[in-house]
């Protein structure tokens, strides 16, 4: 067997405050290109900030993030665009007067370092086709999720966090676009995915790390998680997270 | 052909071609240079607000910046032409001096840059600088006078801006800034360099203002700290470009003959009711039409150029 690739993505005791409020202390992780690292945890316990400190939307106050062998906190993210970092929001952050395809247009033109992918077969491969020529504020909430998703895909990115995305979709749109990361995982992305229903992390990752309170408090499988006593007292006494 | 140089040879040329012919059909030239540098303005305006959603109470800085700036030069005895590219080098200057004001947002913004624009006044009309600007008492530019080069220039002006506008709807860069102006987190996100746009987007309609104020003061020759920093300039940019539609090139030209063509006429018609009816007109619209006469097309799904 050949020994393991370095990680692309290693974060090492993470720290943002907001005020005197630590949101990330001290955070960890490793995510190799390939998989799908889930980070779960109740309301508040930091995954959001996690993807902003990473994705440098805001600065980190402490602790290094390093990204295929280089540290980039501090680096703004129009860069890391075009180093092959994107993500998706919460709540999803179109570009509500131009269309669907301007959407993409734009990610693919200014954000992306390298080929970036053919518009059209993105579109339709996230099922956003038929909606090309329509400005982006008249989506639902959900095919807003999807445009995030295809935004940050037309960057052609090595690194994609994604948060929340499931939020909102039907069962069916549930199980593909769960296919959907898998695949993208398989020809060698590195996914972070942050999410709340236990079903679709269940389905897409290899791996998941319990955050509370801004720590990491449990990493491996999540059929182990579940039976680890920390995990439990986070999830059942106290703050719920679904 | 692209929709750009469709644009272009179908919207732009001919305006061109129009206000360069009228003087030989039309002998009021100080009537045409004002819908000229009008729809200059206007469409300066619509380049940083169209396009990025940044008010700027404040434009008529840029103009009066360039007035000054051709005044000074062309007192100094430099060719007209050199004295327009003065004038352009004040309002580049001012713009970079003014690009923190880009991190306000909404009517902080707005303020900001309106307080900027008297500063500059203030400096202006300083009378302890009568020596260069000639403080209040004004400047008289009789030696360069010449009122039909002047107009061209200004004519010229107006199709450069026009063609910017239309680089801006239909290329790379001006799509860019249409996110941006959507979502600056997003934007940046999708690989726009936020601070580098808005700047670019800022400078070029600071060019454009005082591009226009020079040829401005080219063209009347006579003129005073109060005419050349009037606020009803900016005034009259801001609401012709959302009366006729920001972020199009038809709109802020189309606010332009129709709005100006009426302050010409019921102010000459009917003097005593004109602010009145004019006042009464911009209510309905920003009431109605927020976004523009165009609107009412592009409602309906119609791209308008
Ligand atoms: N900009 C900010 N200013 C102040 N506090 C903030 C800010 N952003 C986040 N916080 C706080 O940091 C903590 C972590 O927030 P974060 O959004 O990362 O949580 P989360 O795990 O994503 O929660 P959720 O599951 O509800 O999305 C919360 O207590 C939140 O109130
Ligand atoms: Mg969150």
């Amino acid at each position: 067997m050949s020994p393991e690739p370095p990680p692309l993505l290693e974060v090492r005791d993470l720290v943002k405050r907001f005020g005197g409020f630590r949101a990330l202390d001290g955070l960890s992780l490793d995510l190799r290109a390939g998989e799908v690292l889930g980070l779960v945890g109740p309301n508040g316990s930091g995954k959001t900030t996690c993807i902003n400190t990473i994705g440098g939307l805001q600065r980190p106050d402490g602790g290094v993030v390093t990204y295929d062998g280089r540290r980039i906190p501090g680096l703004r993210p129009h860069r890391l665009s075009r180093l092959g970092i994107n993500r998706t929001y919460q709540s999803p952050r179109p570009f509500a007067s131009l269309t669907v395809r301007e959407n993409v247009l734009v990610a693919a033109t200014e954000g992306c370092g390298s080929t970036p992918p053919d518009l059209d077969t993105l579109l339709a491969s996230l099922g956003l086709a038929g909606q090309a020529a329509r400005p982006a504020g008249e989506l639902n909430s959900a095919e807003q999720k999807t445009l995030d998703l295809a935004r940050a895909l037309a960057t052609a990115p090595r690194l994609l966090l994604v948060d929340e995305l499931a939020a909102g979709l039907n069962p069916t749109e549930l199980l593909r676009m769960a296919e959907r990361l898998r695949a993208l995982a398989d020809r060698g992305m590195a996914i972070l995915v942050v999410e709340h229903l236990m079903g679709f992390i269940e389905r897409v990752t290899d791996r998941v790390i319990v955050m509370n309170a801004g720590r990491a408090i449990f990493g491996g499988r999540l059929a182990e998680a579940v039976r680890d006593g920390d995990v439990k007292r986070v999830f059942l006494g106290g703050a719920h997270g679904g | 052909m692209g929709r750009g140089w469709r644009e272009l040879c179908l919207i732009v040329l001919p305006t061109v071609a129009i206000a360069a012919w009228a003087p030989n059909l039309y002998g009021n030239v100080l009537l045409l240079f004002n819908f000229v540098l009008y729809i200059t303005l206007a469409q300066g305006m619509n380049a940083i607000y169209g396009f990025t959603g940044y008010l700027p109470f404040g434009y008529v800085g840029f103009f009066g910046a360039g007035a000054y700036g051709f005044a000074i030069a062309a007192m100094a005895g430099v060719h007209p032409a050199a004295a327009l590219a003065v004038a352009g080098g004040a309002g580049i200057a001012l713009g970079l001096i003014l690009t923190p004001l880009l991190r306000l947002s909404g009517a902080y913004f707005a303020i900001a840059n309106l307080a900027a624009a008297q500063a500059v006044y203030q400096v202006v009309a300083n009378p302890a600088l009568a020596p260069i600007t000639k403080g209040p008492y004004g400047v008289s530019l009789s030696a360069v006078f010449a009122p039909r080069a002047s107009y061209l220039v200004a004519v010229a002006l107006m199709g450069a801006t026009m063609a910017a506008i239309v680089w801006l709807r239909n290329g790379r860069f001006g799509l860019a800034l249409m996110a941006l102006r959507d979502d600056p987190v997003s934007a940046a996100s999708a690989g726009v360099n936020i601070v580098r746009a808005r700047t670019i987007a800022w400078l070029l309609s600071a060019l454009v203002a005082s591009l226009a104020g020079g040829a401005f003061a080219w063209q009347i020759s006579v003129f005073y700290p109060e005419t050349a920093f009037d606020m009803s300039i900016s005034i009259f940019a801001i609401v012709f470009t959302l009366f006729g539609g920001a972020g199009t090139l038809l709109g802020p030209l189309i606010g332009v003959l129709l709005l100006y063509g009426v302050y010409n006429w019921i102010g000459i018609a009917v003097p005593q009711y004109f602010q009145l009816i004019y006042g009464a007109l911009i209510v309905v619209l920003v009431l109605f039409l927020p976004n523009g006469l165009v609107s009412l097309l592009t409602q309906r799904g119609i791209r308008v150029p």
